[in-house]
């Protein structure tokens, strides 16, 4: 195992990885902009260094400067998080160049997975289930209309090199495909760097489902289970939970395996996540996207199996075995929420940066926080609006529900505005109470 | 008059009108960003932009005035 790692992220899952590269004695080195200095990340560290202005490509974004601090400062290893960097393979590629170990699957599969047209050609060549779409980048708003045609309304039009929903919209129509399709594209260019864009068949009822996996360092593939994260307002998570209460055995066991085929198909390495919508009329599912990292959500998976995803990254790019057996299915228990707590009003969803005047966070069997800010501390415009994950494990979902209406009511955070209110709305929801619901949930409760 | 004011903490990504300009009940005068969201800043009624506060790149406060509609 590598004696140090450099985090190339910040926040709360700077301050995860952290956590647990301390507890396996694996030196912790932080960065931190001019935004970040006082984050609890940053002192959590062995080492914490300085890389420049609040702004992300002043920072967080520059990879030159990112592997000369990893250099100077003896990292052996660089841990990307997620976001910023993480799916990167130009960055990959240059932590390799350096000498350094990344902990992620190889660049190659990176940049694979990393074109939305291109990763849903590979995997259905490999047998994953696809939607109907583009299997190549459409070219203007006529040459969408024309493809729209074939692929049958409604349609959704997204970046290729795209993510977090960003630019993504559904279209009825050819006139607001032609507008969707002029939005999508200026924001991909401004946000992914890429004008690339491809259509989808449009699901309107459908669950978003997840497979986390895992590439061994011996080249198995192995899945640990799904994630329901179809509570989304404007196309980005809120809340998973897994057990996915719309997934029967059956479709678990074929998502599952799909979720193999789809690592296998790109040699992955470490931990992904295969992203899959599940149509709730028919019961199909079809493959989205891949996220080549750690994902936001990844506590609820490591709550219901007990294992820690982060070291199984650590151990896998160091070329050693897991801490599991690998060679039956992961045991699964109980029932896992997360609720991500964002720094945004409750009604609108709209962004809220400002200073913590109080910072408190729930505690007690059952309950896990992961959370990037304390009191005192000031939630910046630079970046995303994430404060704290808080997850519940109970032994069943309605204990997971109980546990989490507790622990919400117990969270106190003030000096800014944040979604803690939706949150309690939403656990005693009567459509997310009966485990029966779907992408549009969130939509619903805000209609007038 | 029509004060235009911020909600929220946020950086001037595009200005999309100027002061003279006739302006209808729902065209975007501004575009804000913040916390990696755009968030459009709509006039509330018709008017003329007789007053405007902000430019590209700067940063508001909550509250902060944008513009005003005569």
């Amino acid at each position: 195992m590598f004696s140090s790692v450099l985090i190339a992220n910040r926040g709360e899952i700077a301050r995860r990885v952290i956590r647990t590269a301390r507890r396996m004695g694996i030196k912790a080195i932080a960065v931190y902009s001019d935004a970040d200095q006082s984050l609890p990340y940053v002192h959590e560290a062995d080492e914490a260094v300085y890389i420049g202005e609040s702004a992300p490509a002043q920072s967080y974004l520059d990879s030159v400067l990112l592997i000369d601090v990893a250099r100077k400062s003896g990292a052996a290893a660089v841990h990307p998080g997620y976001g910023f960097l993480a799916e990167s393979p130009g960055f990959a590629q240059a932590v390799i160049n350096a000498g350094l170990t990344w902990i992620g699957p190889d660049p190659s599969a990176i940049e694979q997975m990393g074109d939305k047209i291109r990763a849903r050609n590979l995997m259905a060549a490999a047998g994953v289930p696809v939607a109907p779409g583009s299997a190549a980048p459409v070219a203007d708003a006529e040459a969408a209309v024309e493809e729209a045609s074939r692929i049958g309304y409604p349609v959704m039009v997204k970046a290729a090199a795209g993510g977090g929903g960003i630019g993504m919209s559904a279209a009825f129509d050819d006139d607001a495909l032609r507008s969707a399709f002029d939005t999508a594209r200026s924001r991909a260019e401004r946000f992914f760097g890429s004008p690339e864009i491809l259509l989808e068949r449009y699901v309107p009822h459908a669950r978003h489902v997840e497979v986390q996996i895992l590439g061994l360092a011996d080249g198995r593939v192995i899945a640990l289970g799904e994630r329901d994260c179809s509570v989304q307002r404007r196309h980005q998570k809120v809340a998973e939970e897994t057990p996915s209460p719309g997934v029967s055995a059956p479709l678990r066991s074929r998502m599952l395996s799909a979720a193999v085929l789809a690592g296998e198909a790109v040699g992955y390495r470490g931990a992904g996540t295969v992203e899959c919508l599940v149509d709730t009329e028919t019961g199909d599912f079809m493959f989205l996207e891949m996220n080549t990292r750690l994902q936001v959500e990844h506590p609820v998976t490591e709550l219901v199996t007990g294992i820690d995803l982060v070291e199984q990254q650590f151990l896998i790019a160091a070329g050693e075995p897991v801490t599991f057996d690998a060679s039956v299915p992961v045991d699964s228990s109980g029932h896992a929420l997360e609720l991500r707590v964002y720094a945004e009003d409750p009604k609108r969803f709209l962004p809220s940066p400002g200073p913590i005047t109080e910072w408190s966070e729930p505690s007690g069997p059952g309950i896990r926080v992961d959370s990037g800010y304390a009191a005192g501390t000031t939630v910046t415009l630079f970046y995303d609006p994430l404060l704290a994950k808080l997850c519940a494990h109970g032994a069943t979902r309605a204990e997971a529900l109980s546990l989490a209406r507790s622990a919400v009511a117990d969270f106190r955070v003030a000096g800014l505005k944040t979604n803690l209110p939706f949150h309690a709305e939403l656990l005693d929801n009567p459509e997310f109470v009966s485990g029966d619901y779907d992408t549009g949930l969130v939509s619903r409760m805000r209609q007038p | 008059m029509a004060e235009i004011r911020a909600e929220m903490v946020a950086n001037v990504w595009k200005v999309l009108v100027s002061e003279g300009d006739r302006v209808d009940d729902g065209d975007t005068l501004v575009i804000l960003e913040s916390m990696k969201m755009e968030i459009p800043v709509l006039a509330e009624s018709p008017g003329t932009v007789t007053k405007l506060y902000v430019a590209e790149g700067d940063v508001v406060q909550e509250d902060e005035l944008i513009a005003e509609i005569g």
